[in-house]
């Protein structure tokens, strides 16, 4: 074999299987979206792997009868209720981090960093027993209290590296103009690390909405979409709902999320790069 | 009022911090005390009656054996696909696209998507009876099948949570300086060389933040095995939830978050002991 072919070789495996690999992420996403909508006779149909005739019904079922819309309605408040807390918070530690030489500033940081990996079953858990006590049980606010629990470290590192990459002597001349440090902030910093910002906003949305331990633990009534979803596909009764119902909810749970991405995807490989060193 | 400037970050980081420590200390006290006191005084009554029940070590077999097959193949994957995308070729930007879809997907969503790819008359089971490859579907999912629903929780595992990976690797990969591959090119290195001296070494801050990450979160695995399995398998999350919301036994409930801490910090540990990371360059 000449050096040409043994390249072409190469060239053809490595499409190969960087074809298999996306076909194996995006198979299953587009299965599921067809499943979604087909009709009883078509998926027991063993003839049809692909459905041919579709319907809605099952969609309406799982977001009407089975209560998802809800599920949708309260998974959006808890997310923005999150974010909300989650940035009052974080974005002033943040930018403390960024701009500011401190001591214990590394040991702080370092705090932050190890409390990202505090497993939620251990929060969540107690958290029932609190709640018991100041009436937050089966209340959106006290599930977005402890999604804040769970999103405020990231929200703290991925501001501050967002801060840090806004030049600080942009910062300085605005001072040296007669800014306040606030009013320099305001005019200058802010603007600048605003799409960053929006990003670490939809990230903390996604991981809210994600999130089906703590809400699942917490409410009752008042479920947010995936602690719903699980409710309703494995209850007590252990997986009781048809396969099509099944279909119908994994598709209206990963809508929102890939719109989340298209419109993210240019931050996501900074944002972890940055936060995770 | 006028605020002494050094007081300044310690202002702004202390709400942060605050809410921290309240929501992750008062839970952690709260727990250790559901856990060790009966009727107000110190017991070991609850461990021993969470330990003497067979699903608890069940549980922590399945937690650790999940972790054990899915995490390397998830490094060993993401890596390969992560030194794929690092060069340049015809329709990366799709292909990075695809592969961080999952990233956002949580894994109820993912439990479900591989349940209709998977059950029985499933996706999987009509393509290879319709090719003529099976005769019979091949089920995954029964308690009379549960090595086949572990294989269905480590796919849709691998599945889901192998983008996290590869999205820190590749990350880490694009804040290796070109000059010194450049320059061990120039020396004669091959790539496999170039791969074994300079870049994985270089890499090895962005896999132990991702081994890290993904075994910690293996320790907490949850809705997709609930949507799998249910407690065929148990895992040591699913059964502080089962303990919590079908028997109301807090204290037993709180022995399985205590143990999911108590790994999640010696893996921690570990991690950070044997995988120090060596610096070819001085950070500044």
């Amino acid at each position: 074999m000449n050096e040409k072919t043994l390249f072409m070789l190469k060239k053809v495996l490595f499409y190969a299987f960087i074809f298999t690999v996306v076909a194996w992420i995006i198979i299953p996403l587009i299965v599921s979206a067809l499943y979604a909508f087909s009709t009883k006779t078509d998926y027991y149909d063993p003839n049809k792997v692909i459905p041919t005739s579709f319907t809605s019904e099952w969609v309406k079922i799982i977001l009407f009868t089975l209560g998802a819309w809800d599920g949708i309605k309260n998974s959006v408040i808890v997310a923005l209720l999150t974010i909300a807390i989650s940035f009052l918070l974080g974005v002033p530690a943040g930018y403390a981090i960024a701009r500011y030489v401190f001591k214990g500033k590394d040991t702080i940081k370092l705090s932050i960093i190890a409390l990202r990996m505090f497993p939620i079953p251990i929060m969540a858990i107690p958290l029932v027993v609190l709640y018991i006590k100041l009436h937050l049980v089966d209340t959106l606010l006290g599930v977005a209290l402890a999604h804040t629990a769970m999103a405020l470290p990231f929200v703290v590192l991925i501001t501050s590296s967002i801060f840090a990459s806004v030049d600080k002597e942009l910062e300085e001349a605005a001072m040296v103009f007669g800014l306040t440090r606030f009013g320099a902030f305001k005019a200058i910093t802010l603007p600048l690390a605003l799409p960053g910002l929006a990003a670490a906003a939809m990230f903390t949305f996604v991981m809210s909405w994600n999130e089906v331990f703590v809400a699942s633990v917490l409410t009752l009534k008042n479920r947010t979409l995936p602690a719903q979803t699980l409710s309703i596909v494995a209850g007590a009764a252990g997986g009781a709902a048809p396969a099509y119902y099944k279909f119908a909810a994994a598709f209206i749970m990963v809508l929102p999320a890939m719109l989340f991405i298209f419109f993210a995807r240019k931050y996501l490989i900074t944002m972890w790069g940055i936060t995770l060193r | 009022m006028k605020i002494r400037s050094s007081h300044i970050p310690y202002l702004l980081i202390l709400p942060a911090v605050a809410y921290l420590a309240f929501f992750i200390g008062y839970p952690l006290i709260q727990a250790l005390y559901l856990a060790f006191t009966k009727n107000g005084a110190f017991s070991l009554d609850t461990v021993r009656r969470a330990t003497s029940d067979p699903m608890f070590w069940q549980a922590l077999k399945y937690t650790i054996l999940l972790a054990i097959t899915i995490v390397p193949l998830q490094l060993i994957l993401a890596l390969i696909l992560a030194l794929a995308v690092n060069g340049s070729f015809k329709g990366r930007d799709f292909a990075i696209y695809a592969l961080v879809i999952p990233l956002t997907i949580s894994d109820v969503a993912a439990g479900l998507i591989w349940y209709t790819m998977l059950a029985d008359y499933g996706f999987l089971n009509k393509l290879l009876l319709n090719l003529g490859l099976i005769s019979e579907p091949i089920h995954f999912f029964g308690y009379e099948y549960r090595m086949m629903e572990f294989l269905a929780i480590v796919i849709a595992e691998v599945w889901r949570a192998t983008a996290i990976v590869f999205v820190i690797l590749v990350a880490g990969l694009q804040m290796i300086s070109k000059e010194y591959l450049e320059a061990a090119e120039v020396f004669g290195a091959g790539y496999w060389t170039r791969l074994r001296k300079i870049v994985i070494p270089m890499l090895k801050p962005s896999i132990q933040s991702a081994l890290i990450i993904r075994t910690l979160f293996a320790m907490q695995v949850f809705g997709i095995v609930w949507i799998l399995a249910g407690r065929d398998i148990p895992v040591l999350a699913g059964e502080g939830f089962y303990q919590l919301v079908e028997i109301k036994d807090y204290g037993v409930a709180s022995i399985y978050a205590l143990t999911i801490a108590a790994l999640s910090i010696l893996l921690g540990a570990l991690y950070i002991k044997f995988l120090k990371a060596e610096y070819l360059e001085v950070r500044t």
